[in-house]
């Protein structure tokens, strides 16, 4: 007992022994997915080691290094050993996916503090920003017959697919905004399945989305030539977009915007009397929010080369609202885990479980009806997970934590200077 | 000189009138009480002063400048900032973040600003922090920064929302209630460090509050109000006396027996 007290202290204290145990974990699950044809369980433990990493003692910079080294060199080289090469890629783009658009969400329930239960809305209108003009569908409404536009707009396009959810992040928000709480979490609700039922009509009297139809055969993006078709080259361009989406979130979080939005969400009355513009400030976490996952939508409508309405149903909003619960509201490192999870949940986990017990069945060593085949019970399994993160960490699986700032930076460091006269008053009240 | 100035003011709510054709001036740089029974209208009126409330009649100048009909954020940036009866903080922020968000509005910083991570915002947002601990000291919070506000106890609460208040560098300070809930120690620390703030900063300092001693010790002008009228107004001397305010407080019996409101 008291040995492994020690050994844990080591491990708390030590440095290079921290090293040293994520280097042989990451080889170990490296060398596994590399030689074993397929396996599910040492692709989710080399997944694993970027959790470890976050709780090691290193710096934030050699985190981040360490982390690049193993989302852009290790992770893609390890799995491409196999046949099972883009499956693997395949589970870590969608990840990626939902990373970036739970992020989004987070800004609007965790910072801001506002239920918003339509946010795949959002991707939809990335997904079919890009869909319309990436293929011949453009071509119904605009003449010239300049449709489909090439895979090398897919750059450009990303940007205006965020910037068109986010406009309509602002559209939802002028009118929605009124109201608050519950009610706010039934009219996004709402919003968000007008927008899938709107794309699902949109056909006549201009056939502008293809209705139920659906788009395909959406352009791949091009980059100087090169086409991106399979999974494992869409992995890098998720990756690009997830660390520029990280790093706004992380810079807002901490800036002037990002204490507005949980003083919002903190206390409204108390936040306006302080001069934050409410609806203003809500707004901007919607519009940036919607934009994140706008991007996304662009780049998922690329990979899939075809979207049609039923793939932004409401079950997709709640799935990365669960996310976002799961991992813990406002706490980024909290929700990228969470999106993770929830996906590899949904990607691996389950249809591993249901190909098992479906062999098992065949060999006729137990009999499952088809009824309970755990993929079918996607929605029990979310359920039976939120009810246990909400008795067992209320705050989500890496509770959102304030940053503590140092002495010196808010002393000034040696030298103090005082506009307001700073004798502090005599007796001092003590904190419980 | 009056900073700020009521004419007539009214707020209803359905039947009830809850400050009935109010009139006063409230002097430049000095403290001034709000006193009242309970239902008095003392709060009513407070939000309306900053905005929370748009009055169904009169008129609010600050500075000769009207503020009705102004939302609470722009009241807020024409030099208004105020604290809470029942205790309004961020209370998952840390101290140090509650008053930064007091300096809202005279931060620059913008999206584009925080998302390029300039220099200028970097500058800004240190100094905002630099003088936030500042403000921290002033109050005597400096200690807990970094604690979560909600961890704090009532009186350094109470305080806390005083130094989110300053923060916005008003030229009114309104306080509601700053000594409800404090202990006798608590309340004479926030006596000087009322008087501290009206002296140092120069800022006019409206009060409400049901603690007679500290309002009597304070106020250079009380301002009575009873079921939403004004019934008295005047220096603590003449207030201590009037018979209408007695009869308010303790009844008729009491102006009878000539008791006076300590």
């Amino acid at each position: 007992m008291s040995k492994l007290d020690n050994m844990r202290h080591t491990l708390r204290e030590n440095k290079l022994a921290q090293i040293i145990l994520l280097v042989l974990f990451t080889l170990v699950t490296a060398a596994a997915v590399y030689l074993m044809e397929r396996s599910v369980t040492a692709f989710l433990l080399l997944l694993a080691s970027l959790l470890l990493l976050y709780y090691t003692s290193f710096t934030n910079g050699i985190k981040w290094i360490i982390a690049l080294v193993l989302l852009l060199v290790v992770i893609p080289f390890a799995s491409s050993g196999g046949t099972s090469y883009d499956s693997y890629m395949e589970v870590a783009t969608q990840c990626g996916i939902y990373v970036a658009m739970a992020l989004g969400l987070n800004i609007v329930v965790g910072f801001a503090g506002l239920l918003d239960m339509g946010f795949v809305a959002f991707f939809a209108v990335g997904a079919y920003t890009y869909g319309i003009f990436a293929t011949d569908q453009a071509n119904n409404f605009i003449s010239g017959d300049l449709f489909p536009l090439s895979g090398g707009t897919f750059w450009i396009f990303i940007l205006i697919g965020g910037f068109m959810a986010g406009i309509f992040g602002i559209l939802l928000g002028l009118p929605v905004l009124r109201v608050k709480g519950d009610y706010l979490a039934i009219v996004t609700l709402g919003f968000g399945e007008i927008i899938r039922i709107i794309f699902n009509n949109l056909e006549k009297p201009v056939n502008i989305t293809n209705g139920a139809m659906g788009l395909s055969s959406i352009q791949p993006p091009d980059l100087f030539g090169f086409d991106f078709t399979f999974p494992h080259q869409y992995y890098f361009i998720v990756i690009a977009i997830l660390l520029v989406v990280i790093f706004a979130v992380r810079r807002l979080e901490h800036s002037r915007l990002g204490r507005s939005w949980k003083a919002v969400r903190e206390n409204e009355i108390a936040a306006q009397s302080m001069g934050i513009p409410l609806i203003r400030t809500k707004l901007i976490a919607f519009a940036i929010g919607a934009s994140f996952s706008g991007m996304m939508g662009v780049v998922f409508a690329a990979k899939q080369t075809f979207i049609d309405p039923t793939s932004f149903t409401l079950i997709e909003s709640t799935t990365i609202l669960v996310m976002v619960v799961l991992g813990g509201m406002g706490s980024v490192p909290g929700v990228i885990l969470g999106a993770s999870l929830v996906t590899i949940l949904n990607l691996q986990v389950l249809t591993e479980l249901t190909n098992w017990l479906n062999q098992l069945s065949m060999q006729g060593i137990i009999e499952v009806p088809n009824a309970l085949s755990p993929s079918k019970m996607q929605r029990f399994i979310f359920g039976m997970i939120l009810i246990l993160v909400a008795i067992f960490r209320p705050n989500g699986l890496i509770a959102a934590k304030n940053r503590k700032i140092p002495k010196e930076v808010v002393t000034g460091g040696p030298h103090q200077h005082h506009e307001v006269p700073a004798a502090p008053i005599s007796a001092k009240t003590s904190p419980e | 000189m009056s900073i700020l100035k009521v004419n007539r003011l009214t707020k209803r709510f359905g039947g009830l009138t809850a400050v009935s054709g109010v009139d006063f001036e409230f002097p430049q740089g000095q403290i001034s009480a709000v006193i009242g029974p309970n239902g008095a209208g003392k709060t009513t009126f407070f939000n309306m002063i900053t905005g929370i409330y748009v009055p169904d009649e009169g008129q609010i100048e600050l500075d000769g400048e009207s503020i009705v009909n102004v939302k609470p954020d722009r009241i807020t940036g024409k030099g208004i900032a105020r604290t809470f009866q029942n205790i309004r903080l961020f209370g998952s922020m840390t101290v140090l973040e509650n008053v930064q968000v007091g300096m809202h509005i005279h931060l620059k910083t913008g999206v584009i600003g925080t998302l390029l991570n300039l220099p200028r915002v970097r500058h800004e947002e240190h100094t905002s922090q630099q003088e936030a601990y500042r403000l921290l000291e002033y109050v005597g919070l400096e200690e807990w920064y970094n604690a979560e506000a909600s961890s704090l106890s009532y009186g350094a609460q109470r305080r806390l929302e005083i130094a989110r208040a300053l923060a916005a560098r008003p030229k009114v300070l309104l306080l509601d209630e700053p000594a409800a809930g404090m202990n006798p120690r608590e309340t004479v620390d926030l006596t000087a460090l009322i008087r501290r703030i009206q002296q140092e900063l120069n800022i006019s300092i409206i009060l409400i509050e049901h603690d007679m001693k500290l309002v009597m010790e304070l106020s250079h002008h009380i301002l009575v109000l009873d079921h939403g009228v004004k019934i008295a107004e005047g220096d603590p001397q003449n207030i201590r006396s009037n018979p209408k305010v007695i009869e308010a407080y303790l009844g008729k019996s009491a102006v009878e027996e000539g008791v006076v409101v300590e």
